[in-house]
């Protein structure tokens, strides 16, 4: 008997993913064919909050609005166009086979599968695939200028490592250009009435009456004021939780707080170990540095990846002769080469900078060197190719790698786990959604580059206008808790004692001090690789940095004002505390899968050793009323159109 | 490789609030790493106040990296500081030097009421995307993404100006506050392009109206393309004003029909 299947017996909560019938190609159809409507009359009856104005929430509160909800939208940023997606650079995966090169809607749906090592839920994957067409018309007729070839059609190239060209993308922002056409339609809304925005508004808790999302407790982060929203449908499209290890390429201001508070109400997390990290960063400067820039992968493809033979080596990088280098990539994987895969290479160069290896002053990188390139093609077509990126590189890093080698290192990038929904993106509490980089659903233990915009968009724009409909439809007529019921004046009474408590403390150490001592566990225990004396020292050192952050945190300023201190206090705190089921997950899962990495389960070339016996399901933990006593809840995974097999970059 | 910057001195704007009345305070930075980002030396100088137990001065940023348009500030008088073509968050201290006196201000302008010390709102920009800035393509029903080519050119063209960051330097640096490149970048992008044209003249009466209700006018000063960190051209404001004009003098038919 398998260890999925006991657990599976333990699940304290009935996890039904509500997979339709039908062949994984019929599925959808099926659902859309069998979902309850509100008929459009009645739709203004209903109201939902959607928080987050990324790609996942801009375009779930606009298509909500055009069918007649009343949507009010919320957002901790200014505008909603300042929404962490903005930042995407490399582009967006759809299966158009506008290349004629073979693609398929089935192929790309298997190359996730396949990407996410089996760890995802193959049905939601396939719709992914399925609606990633739609994605493409939908941009495009809003106007998003995306890159084209000189006959006037849309162009592609290559990302990731896949066999085809399916990545469609506007110049070197992607991610900014969709962003604006969700946000643009997201602002006619607003124009129009349907939608109401909130802005500089942070959500703090979800307020469950009966078992059911009522609404949602907010934060005004300019006049401090606490305040309560009542809703038929609560949307969480917050983001991802990749800040948790303090540097990162996130944008300052992600973080966990909405997903957590909803765990705390009872929403299950599902997979929380499976954090992906970037190869190509910039590497740490000093201390204060506040995030790390991600570099193309592209560059990849021209640069070559050393370090010096020696780890006392301290001649620059032009006077070490080339029997001097270690060109480990080209020297492990002989067939990848520069190219391996983002996991693999990551880990390669944490194992050359914890040797002692390093490059840089801090000895903290790993150089890509382009002058073989420069030398065979030429410093113009270097400039053709990567000028822009050479240009951004040496505005941070202060040199020129037309002349030296730049300096990278990996760095945390992306969260594929999240809230657990079900096909219909519900959270286990009914009427609570979530969308986007929030939840966990398509990428499994890895996730392919350029499907993170796909999936935020197809969630948003082709997913939840269905499925939030076939919940509401039966509701019509029935009136629901108002911001007066005694569960929403609990939440909010709990959220401003939260708050008050962070200002009475009056310690010796800064939010940000915290964080960057929390992600320093995180980075170290639960990073590139991970082990079960490492995960269970953390698993000792978190309790205790938590411990010292409830009794000497020191926020200075006020409750009634705008206060940037305050609010990143409440953040660090779930921060700790997703930290610790992050810890508790990497451990409890004794395999190595995508970018979970256990060091005593590799093969003997160094790869991740899978355990499908084991292990082919997803970790849906449960809050048990304490940060370290969570419940582990089992939804076993499937394979019936994507055969299980392993992956290889040798 | 890292040097250390000494003995700046700083004078950044203090305010409560909107309608609190601000002031400059001094706050001196003895050494930072050259290699610093000029909002890390904010952070660093925020931290020392903290453990002085003093409130951190309030600034708006987010990406960090030059794309999300949060980030703003006039340091020494230039929006986005010194260096062109960057936001304030792609400015580092090695373009200081020892020594060096640095004033730090928030974007002002009438239609950005500061929020509270070096931030401000600048949700009028919203207002003004709200009023016409998008092309009606509710979701559902798009025909095909490759059913009309658009030549290169004219999408590229449409790129340029999509690549406003809505950050509001140009605001900052226009004598009379007006918001003239950023709307007329919105408008070079949508108008330019064929998804754009059902909307052309609608979109650009009701932007115009709706900016000139809350930001100054533009008399060419120009000011904007140089303080812009997406470095874009006052061009955009011929195309404005012209489809503008055709906007009137077509509405102005319709009237009289
Ligand atoms: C540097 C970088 C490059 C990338 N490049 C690519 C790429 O090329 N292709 C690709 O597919 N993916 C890429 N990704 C990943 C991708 O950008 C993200 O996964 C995706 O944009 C997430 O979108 P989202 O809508 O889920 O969330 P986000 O865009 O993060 O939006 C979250 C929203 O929620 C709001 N919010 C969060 N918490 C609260 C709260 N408590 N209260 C109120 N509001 C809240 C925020 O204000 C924001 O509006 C990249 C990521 C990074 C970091
Ligand atoms: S036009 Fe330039 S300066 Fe003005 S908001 Fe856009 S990016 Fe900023
Ligand atoms: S912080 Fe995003 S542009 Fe400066």
């Amino acid at each position: 008997m398998s260890l999925t299947v006991d657990l599976l017996e333990q699940n304290t909560v009935n996890l039904n993913s509500k997979i339709p019938l039908g062949s994984i190609e019929d599925k959808w159809d099926n659902y859309k064919a069998d979902m309850k409507l509100v008929n459009p009359g009645n739709k203004r009856k209903f109201k939902v909050i959607v928080v987050g104005t990324g790609l996942a929430g801009a375009s779930a509160a606009a298509t909500l609005a055009e069918l007649g909800y009343q949507v009010d939208s919320f957002t901790f940023h200014d505008s909603p166009r300042r929404a962490h997606s903005i930042a995407a650079q490399g582009g967006i995966n759809a299966a158009k086979n506008y290349q004629g090169d073979g693609d398929s809607v089935n192929r790309l749906f298997y190359d996730t599968v396949k990407g996410g090592d089996f760890r995802s839920r193959e049905s939601n994957v396939h719709r992914l695939a399925q609606v990633s067409v739609n994605i493409i018309d939908q941009m495009v007729a809003q106007g998003v200028p995306f890159a084209r070839e000189y006959g006037g059609l849309l162009d592609n190239r290559s990302f990731g490592g896949a066999q085809v060209s399916r990545t469609f993308y506007a110049r070197g922002q992607t991610g900014q250009q969709l962003l604006l056409g969700a946000y643009q339609q997201l602002a006619r809304q607003i124009g129009l009435g349907g939608v109401r925005l909130f802005n500089r508004t942070e959500f703090l808790d979800v307020v469950t009456v009966d078992g059911r999302a009522a609404g949602i407790v907010v934060r005004d982060l300019v006049t401090g004021e606490i305040e309560s929203h009542a809703a038929h449908a609560v949307v969480l499209a917050t983001g991802g939780y990749g800040n948790v290890f303090f540097l990162s390429t996130n944008a300052m201001s992600s973080n966990v707080t909405a997903a957590w508070r909803a765990h705390r109400k009872g929403a299950l997390f599902a997979n929380p170990c499976f954090t992906q990290i970037h190869p190509t960063c910039i590497p740490q400067s000093d201390e204060f540095q506040s995030k790390l820039t991600l570099m193309s992968e592209s560059l990849r493809n021209d640069g070559r990846v050393w370090v010096p033979n020696n780890p006392n080596e301290t001649r620059p990088p032009h006077e070490i002769a080339e029997s001097e280098r270690d060109y480990y990539l080209e020297r492990l994987y002989p067939s990848y080469g520069n190219l391996a895969a983002r996991d693999v290479s990551s880990r390669a160069a944490k194992r050359l900078v914890d040797k002692g290896q390093g490059i840089g002053p801090l000895k903290n990188g790993v150089y890509l060197d382009f002058s073989e390139v420069i030398t065979r093609l030429g410093r113009e077509v270097v400039q053709e190719r990567y000028g822009n990126l050479f240009e951004m590189y040496e505005r941070i890093a202060g040199e020129n790698p037309y002349e030296v080698p730049m300096r990278i290192y990996p760095a945390s990038h992306y969260t594929m786990g999240g809230l657990w929904v079900d096909y219909e993106l519900q959270t286990n509490i009914p009427g609570l959604y979530a969308a986007g980089e929030a939840n966990f659903s398509d990428h499994g233990a890895n996730r392919l580059g350029a499907s993170a915009l796909m999936q935020g968009l197809a969630d948003g724009y082709f997913v939840l206008p269905y499925t939030i409909g076939n919940e509401l439809a039966p509701m019509l007529g029935k009136t629901i808790p108002g911001v007066e019921h005694p569960e929403f004046k609990k939440a909010e009474q709990a959220a401003r004692e939260k708050y008050d408590n962070y200002l009475n403390i009056k310690g010796s150490r800064s939010p940000d001090w915290f964080h960057r001592e929390l992600g320093k566990i995180i980075w170290g225990r639960c990073g590139m690789e991970r082990d079960e004396q490492g995960l269970k020292q953390a698993l000792s050192d978190l309790p205790a940095l938590h411990e010292e952050f409830k009794t000497d945190l020191n926020v200075t300023g006020d409750g009634t004002s705008l206060n940037q201190t305050l609010e990143k206090a409440g953040r660090v705190d779930d921060f700790f505390e997703l930290g610790m089921l992050m810890c508790r997950d990497a451990l409890e899962r004794r395999e190595s899968c995508g970018t979970h990495f256990r060091t005593e389960h590799q093969t003997d070339d160094g790869e991740a050793k899978r355990d499908d016996q084991n292990y082919c399901h997803v970790s849906a933990w449960q809050w048990g009323g304490d940060a370290m006593t969570p419940n582990l809840n089992i939804e076993p995974l499937e394979f019936e159109a994507a055969h299980l097999a392993t992956r290889s970059y040798k | 490789m890292s040097n250390k910057i000494k003995n700046l001195t700083l004078k950044i704007w203090r305010q409560l609030g909107p309608t609190t009345k601000g002031s400059f305070e001094t706050y001196k930075v003895a050494e930072i790493s050259d290699e610093a980002s000029f909002l890390e030396m904010l952070d660093y100088l925020n931290e020392r106040l903290i453990s002085e137990g003093k409130t951190a001065i309030v600034f708006d940023h987010d990406c960090r990296e030059g794309i999300c348009g949060t980030c703003s500030l006039m340091i020494n008088g230039q929006a986005h500081g010194p260096q062109q073509g960057g936001a304030t968050c792609q400015l580092h201290m090695r373009k200081f030097s020892d020594g060096d006196n640095i004033v730090i201000e928030p974007f002002r302008a009438a239609a950005f009421p500061i929020v509270r010390d070096l931030m401000v709102d600048r949700s009028k920009f919203d207002r003004i995307i709200e009023s016409g800035g998008f092309i009606t393509a509710p979701t559902g029903g798009a025909p095909d993404g490759n059913l009309i080519a658009i030549p290169k050119p004219v999408s590229d063209a449409a790129m340029d100006s999509a690549q406003c960051i809505g950050c509001g330097a140009c605001v900052a640096a226009c004598p009379n506050g007006a918001a003239s490149l950023f709307t007329a970048a919105k408008v070079a992008h949508l108008n330019r392009l064929p998804q754009g044209q059902p909307e052309r003249f609608k979109r650009v009466e009701s932007m115009v109206e709706t900016m000139d209700l809350y930001f100054g006018s533009c008399t060419n000063h120009g000011e904007c393309q140089g303080a812009c960190p997406k470095e874009i051209s006052v061009d955009v404001i011929a195309l404005l004003n012209k489809d503008y004009r055709k906007a009137k003098f077509a509405s102005r038919k319709d009237l009289a029909r």
